[in-house]
């Protein structure tokens, strides 16, 4: 370290604590982002394992293994974690380690608040699940078993474990507002001289405008959490009809943040799908502008076709006819994303390593998920379809290819910038055709069960869905092994493999790849010039 | 000194003042954000109000006016057609009422005045004290749907195997689309909150 390395904001510590207080008290993005990535694969496991519970249940119809209140606990927390636990912390993890070095910036513009951003996870994750645990082992009635989207009344009467819940969410909220505001300072005022807002990285205005969609919307269900915490305990009728209030406000507060939610892990992946299919179609991004426009137009559009979710609430014609339209209406910038990055592709000379293989899976899954939106979006065809297995298989054709094929690819992009050495590409290419088959004999027998009108969030079925769900159920179990596939492999690059090169990947562009492999524990600490 | 020069650089781009370090700049952004950030929480809230006013203005949620309207409108009764007014009654989970209408439907005309009762019997022996809901299917119906007299304006008071008859004056406003032929009131009557229920609107 040279001396005036000590200038850049939040000063590093000449000396590295070692040991546990290292993590503790560490600054640097890196370290911080080995953390976050660290947490969002411990969460993807246990949240996966509880809705494994579910599918072996499903395996069958009946009840075999579970009760229906514990089956409520299971799915409402493998959605909770799932969103907040998994997909939030590993985009945050990706940006933390990525962005500073693809904007050439010596770390994230507000370390000490990212140090606090990520430390209030563990805490929150702990509060979430501390009441299911008790259950098991006897004590309380268990977790929160409303379903993730926490519907008033029923959130109102269940028991203590939605208490824990709320102060989870508040939690949860405090810490991605955080990162968030770190990501907008970062970007705005830490790039590298001569990187001009059109300039920067696709990853880094998708974070951006995650950031910004995050900062306007997890206040609004904190503030909506606090009116049920006091509903439930306060007196107040916030909710409740006895006493003037309406169950239907939740539903659109919660809805206001759960839809924009969805663009909140899709940007950031949106952004950082064009880097690794230009890199390894050896051109470069199609459409830099059309594609930032469109992210925009996703960001405005999020914020204000929430009602969607709500068609059988009760709305008035208008008020439907106005959430179909709008809701419609963001696939056009959707597909400009899609026919940009296709054209990215087009007549590239493509190899086929791990991150291609899961960007591609990630456009052709997503594809459905979004076709599958707009019959969802239809305000007629809704009513049909509303809380039956085809919404589900919808959302995780929607949320599954974004936050999990797209996190995959980046790390596996990147791991070899962040290891030092090449990962197993056998093990890789194992990894995603397992993933690729047990998602989609996960949730293609999910559409067909939806279609037929079973519906979702019960334990037991007729006769006549049996089939399918038994498909579904060896599907998800081999989608779940896919994700040992990727810990081992993880692990074993971390461990050793073919030293990786500074551009560890031949195609590869940006200023991320000039730094050795692995990054060193600073870099950047004079800033590049970009031309 | 290069990392200070690009810094000044940067500063020059964003149009910041030049004299200011990256770090006071860093500060003074990151409280703008926290402060929009609160303003998101503040318009959380806000959300409350708004949601009243706009259901109240646009019947978006089948909410009826729950107190008396001193006088309807347009008086004029509309002759010229019938709409059928079906009634609806439960008890929420827990409220040991027993409660229906004593007609399941009936046609009434636009502008006139009609009247129906629903008994209610407390089948516990507590004193129950309760209130009714009111709820209007189709949403677009319930701006047009004019209570008079209700039992759902107070709380009611229910001694212990009380029975008790309780009406409700309405008119239906004639200013009401014409392709709606069915209107439906329905009541939920819960136990009354322990704190001191705000205003219904």
């Amino acid at each position: 370290m040279s001396v005036a390395t000590t200038t850049h904001p939040g000063g590093h510590e000449a000396h590295h604590p070692s040991g546990l207080l290292r993590w503790i008290q560490t600054t640097n993005h890196k370290d911080i982002a080995v953390m976050y990535l660290t947490f969002a694969v411990i969460m993807l496991l246990i949240a996966g394992a509880m809705i494994l519970v579910v599918r072996a249940e499903l395996f069958q119809p009946g009840l075999q293994i579970v009760q229906p209140e514990f089956f409520n606990q299971l799915i409402t927390l493998h959605g909770l974690i799932m969103v907040f636990g998994f997909a939030m912390p590993a985009a945050t993890g990706l940006a933390n380690y990525m962005l500073p070095l693809m904007i050439g910036a010596p770390d994230m513009a507000l370390p000490r608040l990212n140090n606090w951003g990520f430390w209030i996870l563990p805490p929150a994750a702990v509060m979430l699940v501390l009441p299911f645990f008790l259950g098991l082992g006897g004590v309380g009635a268990g977790g929160i078993d409303t379903g993730w989207t926490i519907y008033a009344p029923l959130s109102m009467q269940s028991g203590w474990g939605m208490d824990f819940a709320i102060f989870s969410v508040h939690m949860l909220g405090v810490s991605s507002i955080l990162a968030s505001i770190n990501v907008i300072v970062t970007v705005l005022n830490m790039r590298a001289p001569g990187m001009t807002f059109w300039k920067m990285p696709l990853f880094a205005h998708g974070f951006l405008y995650t950031a910004i969609i995050l900062i306007t919307i997890m206040p609004v269900l904190a503030g909506g959490v606090t009116m049920l915490l006091l509903d439930r305990h306060f007196g107040t009728n916030f909710y409740n009809a006895a006493g003037g209030g309406d169950p239907v406000l939740w539903q659109h507060i919660f809805w206001f943040m759960g839809h924009p939610e969805v663009y909140v892990l899709l940007l950031p992946i949106a952004g950082l799908v064009p880097h690794i299919l230009s890199a390894f179609t050896r051109k470069p991004t199609y459409g830099y502008k059309a594609q930032v426009y469109s992210m925009w137009g996703i960001m405005f559009l999020s914020v204000i076709v929430w009602a969607h979710h709500m068609f059988t609430s009760g709305m008035s014609v208008g008020g439907q006819l106005y959430f179909m339209y709008s809701t419609m209406a963001i696939s056009l910038p959707l597909a400009v994303l899609f026919f940009c990055w296709i054209a990215t592709i087009w007549r590239g000379s493509l190899t086929f390593e791990t991150p291609m293989l899961f960007a591609i899976g990630f456009i052709v899954l997503f594809g459905w998920g979004g076709l599958t939106g707009l019959v969802l979006a239809d305000a007629a065809a809704d009513p049909q379809y509303h809380n039956a297995y085809f919404l589900v298989a919808h959302f995780h054709y929607a949320l599954y290819p974004t936050t999990v094929f797209g996190a995959m690819a980046g790390i596996y992009y990147w791991l070899p910038k962040w290891t030092g050495h090449m990962l197993d590409e056998r093990l890789g290419q194992w990894h995603f055709w397992v993933a690729l088959i047990g998602f989609n004999v996960t949730f293609i027998p999910q559409f067909l069960l939806g279609l037929a009108g079973m519906p979702r969030r019960i334990p037991d079925y007729p006769l006549m869905f049996a089939d399918w769900n038994m498909v579904s159920t060896v599907g998800a179990f081999v989608l779940g092994a896919s994700h040992l596939i990727f810990v081992w492999n993880v692990i074993k690059c971390v461990r050793g493999g073919k030293k990786a090169e500074a551009r560890a990947w031949e195609g590869a562009e940006g200023l991320e790849w000039t730094v050795p492999s692995p990054a060193p524990y600073h870099t950047f600490e004079t800033q590049p010039a970009v031309k | 000194m290069n990392a200070s020069d690009s810094t000044l650089e940067i500063a020059a781009e964003s149009g910041a003042g030049q004299a200011d370090s990256l770090e006071q700049r860093n500060r003074r952004l990151m409280w703008r954000l926290v402060t929009l950030a609160v303003l998101c929480a503040g318009f959380g809230f806000a959300l409350v109000p708004l949601y009243d006013v706009i259901c109240r203005v646009t019947g978006l949620n089948g909410r009826t006016n729950a107190m008396a309207v001193a006088a309807p409108s347009n008086t004029q009764v509309d002759t010229t057609r019938w709409v059928k007014v079906e009634f609806l009654s439960h008890s929420m989970p827990g409220v040991a009422i027993q409660f229906a209408p004593q007609e399941f439907s009936i046609d009434v005309r636009p502008g006139a005045l009609a009247q129906i009762n629903y008994v209610a019997t407390n089948t516990s022996d507590r004193v129950f004290i309760g209130r009714a809901i009111p709820s209007v299917t189709p949403a677009v119906a319930a701006p047009h749907f004019k209570k008079i007299e209700c039992f759902c304006f107070n709380e009611q008071t229910f001694q212990p195997g009380e029975t008790r008859v309780m009406p409700v004056v309405f008119t239906v406003d004639p200013d009401m689309a014409r392709e709606l032929g069915t209107v439906t009131l329905s009541y939920a009557f819960f136990e009354a909150p322990k704190a001191a229920p705000k205003d219904l609107m």
